[in-house]
């Protein structure tokens, strides 16, 4: 380590250890030594993380590593607990479910002239979890090919059906949307015609750019025939549509990440240096 | 004094930009430290002096307000806690006001998440919202925590047609049949409205193609900014409301907290972060115009050789 | 029958979450099914868990670059996985929430997982303001465009647009800024999401029509030996 890393490292702890002193005068209540500790220890890997912006650290590096691990960790439990015990234990073992106290369920698959019993139909997903772990064991990787074509299969299934529903004829059917709205005659149009915003023109307006966008935006995904003439014309138009549609995307998306910006800042501000309410 | 921050603060942001600005006409770039230190100084800035702003909220925004305010006291929700950390600064908001909403107009509350994190980050609400604002409730009774389920859209799938097959107990080991909230609930047709609070995968269009759509179930969201013009072609038909990133987070607290005075003077944290929202957005708009003069005067040059 | 076997797995399973949705008799087993998948994808959890451990303790062992830092995530991972598993400092004890407020699982959450996984996602914000000041350029039209509406969004979204054009006259106010944002989100970008949602529709609906048949099998890798 040089001299620059050992001064930067003395001058952590003593910003820590200080930190950690002032919040814990600040605090009430039996905790407040800990709270004042676990504070400061948030404050302090944010501040790591972010001084990457600057360059990769050696802080940096430390931070990183510790989400990766305490990350993989924290689903594993939640999935333990909630799925493995809450679901798959109190249908296949009595003396487990009380050991883990969760109320055993039991049951079976019932088709009238037969009745297989959960606890021995729920094996199989046992079985299928462990052949998957054997992805691990380099000889014998060739096994989990089985749990995985199970999880491809559903995914598949259940897919298949919900899109073709939900994001194919649910959406063509929602585009044929009607090109004249509210219509009392030319008349009538033309008297009240206006770029209100709650008035019949754009009412008009928007259904036709929504009909006329979805149909050019498929037209421009259609690449099996020349965007040439009227169909090149079409595909340049929902072009147009497409570039609308992303630049909308990125206002949106920078909306969101100053947002997480914020966020922490605020944690900064308000939890740890307690400046701000 | 407040009134001075700001003018310094608009000095100093307002002279950084112009001397990008200059520096552009000129050719020259910055390094892209410069620009980081210059939108932490924007964000932070707005921060410390606690600007805020009044918020009207948009149709998409008001049709969810309007709808959990229009079903009748008592009906069933169900919230989704379908986020992580990175995007709790954007939706706990959301997740806060739709609880105290739902609350406060007297319906019950049944709570579940798909995310593993969900469950932390619902302790956030629980604590911050249930117990501080309506202590008076009773859990099992007014709101119920299910917990998390592993499993995605495998889990909407089973809860879509039996929900006790899926969450047998709640989060606390309860078993279904001893929770009073849930007497009568087969599946989540028997849900007066869905909400989705999340923005990743799975998330709102999940609970749309795999609950809203087969059930016919009214389903809403409160998403992230990224993911919300996705949900766009959803709405109305499929969804009946959606909450799109801090903006409409603010528009709802300030809607709501207008609406039910006896909650005026609650946190809103989505507020208080459309400030800082507000002049960065204004910064990156001014990056963007100052990169293109840039680029344009390069070109010039380019042109002229 | 390497490959056999995973492909008859995939028909049978595809098939039953297909049919299930139409044979009400069924659908039972067709829960059933799906229960099993949510089962395995935690063991898929144990299973990502574990690679970690198994190339971070390769890393240390046979000390390789940046080896000290597999020891921070070892530790991080065995101490939370402890904690976790074991129900160590719940208050509620075993049959307790795992995430029950007060709990050890909840503090490191809250303390470890929290910040960090927050500010990981906070630095993209530093990143999308270089990308608006070094990549953003309007070449053509087509990026004009693109810049046009991203402007009217961004200014749409704060109170700037508000002052900008609040002048308008009623017969105008399409164009007040905030409302031509409203106006974008619910007519161009929904026609472009839609267009663009339509095809992915089509393409799910195909790879999984190939998935299930069989005639797509890039998952099962290949067969060495």
């Amino acid at each position: 380590m040089s001299r620059a890393s050992i001064v930067v490292l003395v001058l952590v702890c003593v910003a820590f250890a200080a930190s950690w002193v002032v919040r814990a005068g600040a605090n009430e209540g039996d905790a407040a030594v800990r709270d004042a500790f676990l504070v400061t220890l948030a404050a302090f890997l944010t501040l790591a993380i972010f001084s990457f912006m600057y360059r990769d650290n050696p802080y940096y590096k430390f931070a990183e590593h510790l989400f990766v691990g305490v990350s993989a960790a924290y689903w594993m439990c939640m999935g333990f607990w909630s799925t493995i015990v809450g679901n798959l234990v109190p249908r296949i073992s009595e003396s487990l479910s009380d050991f883990f106290q969760v109320p055993y369920s039991g049951g079976g698959l019932d088709f009238g002239l037969f009745y297989f019993s959960y606890r021995y139909f729920y094996l199989i997903p046992i079985i299928l979890g462990i052949l998957l772990l054997m992805r691990l064991v380099p000889k014998a990787g060739w096994i989990s090919r089985w749990p995985l074509a199970f999880i491809v299969g559903t995914f598949a299934g259940l897919n298949l059906v919900r899109y073709l529903q939900s994001d194919f004829i649910i959406q063509i059917s929602a585009s044929f949307v009607p090109l004249f709205v509210d219509w009392h005659g030319f008349g009538h149009f033309f008297s009240g015609l206006s770029l209100a915003a709650n008035g019949q023109f754009v009412a008009m307006l928007s259904n036709l750019v929504v009909f006329l966008g979805v149909i050019c935006g498929l037209i421009y995904f259609f690449f099996s025939k020349e965007h040439v003439g009227w169909f090149g014309g079409a595909s340049r138009l929902g072009i147009w549509i497409l570039m609308i549609t992303f630049g909308a995307s990125f206002g949106y998306t920078v909306m969101g990440r100053i947002s997480l910006l914020v966020g922490r800042l605020t944690f900064l501000f308000g939890d740890w240096l307690g400046i701000i309410g | 004094m407040g009134n001075i921050g700001v003018i310094l603060m608009l000095v100093l942001i307002g002279g950084g930009l112009l001397w990008l600005f200059i520096r552009a006409l000129r050719g020259r770039e910055v390094d892209r430290r410069v620009v980081f230190a210059f939108i932490l100084v924007s964000v932070a800035l707005p921060l410390l002096l606690t600007i805020t702003f009044e918020m009207k909220p948009t149709p998409v925004v008001e049709a969810l307000y309007d709808r959990i305010d229009s079903l009748p006291s008592g009906s069933r929700i169900l919230i989704s806690f379908d986020f992580d950390p990175p995007m709790a600064p954007e939706v706990q908001p959301m997740a806060d006001v739709i609880t105290r909403h739902v609350l406060a107009k007297g319906h019950k509350a049944i709570f579940m998440t798909l995310w593993a994190t969900g469950q932390s980050q619902f302790n956030v609400t629980l604590q911050d919202v249930i117990r501080a604002d309506f202590p008076e409730k009773v859990e099992g009774v007014d709101w119920v925590n299910l917990g998390y389920k592993a499993g995605n859209e495998g889990v909407l799938n089973v809860i879509r047609t039996d929900f006790k097959k899926m969450f047998p107990t709640d989060v606390n080991t309860i078993p279904w049949d001893s929770i009073p909230i849930l007497r009568g609930i087969r599946s989540c047709s028997d849900f007066e409205l869905v909400i989705s609070v999340g923005g990743g995968k799975p998330g709102v269009k999940e609970w749309v193609l795999f609950v809203g759509d087969p059930t016919g179930v009214p389903t809403a969201g409160g998403v992230a900014a990224v993911v919300a013009p996705m949900l766009y072609p959803y709405y109305p038909r499929q969804m009946c409301g959606i909450l799109g990133g801090i903006k409409a987070a603010a528009e709802y607290e300030d809607h709501f907290r207008k609406n039910y005075p006896v909650f005026s003077d609650m946190k809103t944290p989505a507020l208080v972060m459309m400030g800082p929202q507000t002049v960065a957005h204004v910064v990156i708009l001014a990056f963007i115009v100052i990169g293109n003069v840039l680029f344009f005067v390069a070109r010039r040059k380019e042109v002229r050789r | 029958m390497r490959r056999e076997i995973p492909l008859g797995i995939t028909i049978f399973v595809g098939f039953l979450a297909i049919i299930s949705f139409f044979c009400p008799p069924i659908e039972g087993l067709g829960e059933d099914f799906t229960l099993f998948f949510d089962i395995i994808a935690v063991f898929a959890f144990f299973l990502g868990g574990g690679n970690l451990v198994r190339i971070h303790a390769s890393k240390l062992i046979k000390h390789k670059a940046d080896w000290a830092y597999s020891i921070v995530t070892l530790v991080g991972f065995f101490v939370m996985l402890a904690v976790g598993l074991f129900k160590i400092g719940n208050p509620g004890g075993i049959s307790a929430s795992l995430t029950a407020p007060g709990s050890l699982f909840s503090i490191l959450y809250m303390n470890l997982h929290l910040p960090l996984g927050s500010t990981m996602y906070a630095l993209l914000a530093f990143y999308v303001a270089s990308a608006s000041y070094r990549a953003f350029r309007a070449k053509n039209l087509e990026a004009t465009v693109l810049l046009v509406a991203a402007f009217i969004i961004l200014l749409g979204s704060t109170p700037f647009g508000q002052m900008l054009t609040f002048w308008m006259p009623d017969s105008l106010d399409l164009l007040e800024i905030p409302n031509l944002a409203v106006w974008i989100m619910s007519s161009p970008n929904l026609a472009g999401q839609r267009a663009i949602m339509i095809g992915i529709g089509l393409g799910v609906v195909s790879m999984s029509l190939r998935l299930i048949l069989g005639i797509e099998r890039t998952y099962l890798g290949e067969d060495r030996g």
